[in-house]
């Protein structure tokens, strides 16, 4: 039967094929982090300096701070880092962390048409810039997404007193980027955090409507994911990643990161 | 502006390092799925076209079925069994290529499987008494069915091959879209539209769409030339 083993050594020589794929042999950690870090090109200029340093690979999962912490929660990142503090506390308060450092911040601007159907230009504040929105009844596009820019947002509709529901309000269910795509396309105002805001190149009609006030301010956190709920967590190259990036030389590296010649983050570790 | 096409075409001629290794893991992950759902999937569907057993209608439904197995679903099944709260969690498979070519397999299996069923059970219908008579038996019989469509059995596998490497929704779950690691060119083109880089982003399709083109019609020339050369 020719055909017979005609079959069986293609079919033998294409698993061997798979098998003798190289691996990686260097060490890595898994960081669950957010879209915003990871878009606005953060990464791609920190993590090159520390690999240089410690030898350890910095392998990043770039999702919503919801999405983040629920893949800490399950043991499948080493270290989370993300912007919405109460939920990290929560993750640290449930066990999944072991502790939160501060590491930077940087700030949400509302974007939207330049024509500022809403006359976002007059609001006093946040609140009262959102305030504005739901009472004309022009379009927003909100994350949806549970992310840490959706979590900052619903925090303004609550201190606006307002339930945001109507054909103006738009959920995308989707990430930062794909939210501002679909803001530039109706137009419609949303809230984005600065440094994805400068480094996005499809703006389209929308422009920076409101921005400055104190509450709109978006830290960063980063936690170890706790070694006694998940043993396989690689805590010594998780806590050395920890330990840089609220160093000086961390530190400096995060406030050294431009595009188009602003600073995207600040660095605030104490 | 450029357009998209300029684009694609220096980022080729350019030779980007990370844009190679983003087509070379595509090509890997895809390529290894296809490798491993025809190495299963054509027995089994050969065995499913020539064994008669209780349920069997119910078996063909269900692969025929999961032909439409939405990607993203396939990808948070594979998730949820690989990661480390779930029951292979201890593989360290999750956020890895091998995770990427699980997921993917799962995709392409049905499709190889169901067309094998098809494709044998018709040659059968017309060669069982000639096969039968030479003395070969069901299980025999099967290389030599799996030989005879051997071209048909291809488009089935091209097929496979064109829902793998056109999906996204699995391997973004499974791999995490990890630079250098487990970015391809679906979860690449994904995030720069994310980014608003939407010409780079239509450049890898482009890219993508190019590459498919010419492995397609080198397995159509493969097909023709062994059509000619084999009657």
């Amino acid at each position: 039967m020719t055909h017979t083993r005609r079959f069986l050594l293609s079919a033998a020589s294409g698993l061997a094929l798979i098998a003798a794929l190289p691996a990686s042999a260097q060490e890595f950690i898994t960081v669950a982090s957010t879209t915003s870090t990871e878009n606005s090109g953060l990464f791609g200029h920190i993590l090159p300096m520390f690999q240089e340093e410690t030898g350890i690979e910095v392998r990043v999962i770039a999702q919503g701070t919801g999405q983040a912490l629920e893949t800490g929660r399950r043991g499948d990142a080493d270290v989370v880092f993300v912007h919405a503090r109460a939920q990290e506390e929560a993750f640290v308060a449930e066990g999944y962390g072991v502790q939160r450092f501060d590491v930077m911040y940087n700030d949400f601007v509302i974007v939207g048409p330049s024509d500022d159907p809403a006359g976002l230009a007059n609001a006093t504040d946040a609140p009262a810039a959102m305030a504005a929105i739901a009472r004309t009844e022009a379009s927003f596009a909100s994350r949806g997404d549970d992310s840490g820019t959706h979590s900052a947002e619903k925090r303004l509709w609550a201190a606006a007193g307002i339930e945001p529901v109507g054909a103006w309000y738009l959920s995308t269910g989707s990430g930062m980027g794909a939210t501002l795509n679909t803001a530039a396309q109706v137009p419609a105002y949303a809230l984005t955090d600065r440094g994805t805001w400068l480094s996005f190149q499809n703006r389209g009609p929308l422009t920076i409507s409101f921005e400055g006030d104190p509450v709109l301010f978006n830290p960063y956190g980063i936690i170890l994911v706790n070694p006694e709920r998940h043993s396989h967590v690689k805590a010594e190259a998780g806590q050395a990643f920890i330990d840089w990036i609220v160093s000086d030389a961390g530190q400096a590296a995060i406030a050294g990161y431009q595009v188009g010649g602003a600073q995207l983050f600040f660095p605030n570790a104490q | 502006m450029d357009g998209p096409f300029a684009t694609a075409i220096s980022l080729i001629a350019t030779a980007d390092d990370a844009l190679l290794q983003i087509i070379g893991l595509s090509l890997r992950v895809t390529l290894s799925a296809v490798v491993i759902a025809c190495a299963v999937g054509l027995p089994l569907g050969a065995a499913l076209a020539l064994a008669r057993f209780r349920g069997r209608g119910a078996v063909i439904v269900l692969f025929n079925a999961l032909m439409g197995l939405p990607p993203v679903v396939a990808g948070l099944l594979v998730y949820l069994l690989l990661s480390r709260s779930g029951p292979l969690g201890s593989l360290a498979l999750l956020f890895t290529p091998t995770a990427m070519i699980i997921a993917q397999t799962v995709l392409i299996l049905p499709i190889v499987v169901s067309l094998t069923r098809s494709v044998v059970e018709d040659l059968w219908a017309e060669y069982r008494e000639q096969l039968t008579s030479l003395g070969a038996s069901r299980l025999r019989a099967v290389p030599t069915l799996l030989w005879d469509g051997r071209v048909s059995l291809l488009t089935g596998v091209l097929a496979g091959f064109g829902r793998a490497s056109a999906e996204v929704g699995a391997v973004l779950i499974v791999g995490g879209n990890i630079a250098g690691h487990t970015r391809t060119m679906t979860t690449a083109i994904t995030l720069e539209t994310s980014r608003g880089n939407l010409g780079l982003a239509v450049a890898l399709g482009i890219i993508l769409m190019a590459l498919t083109l010419t492995l397609n019609a080198v397995a159509w020339g493969a097909g023709q030339w062994a059509k000619g050369r084999l009657g």
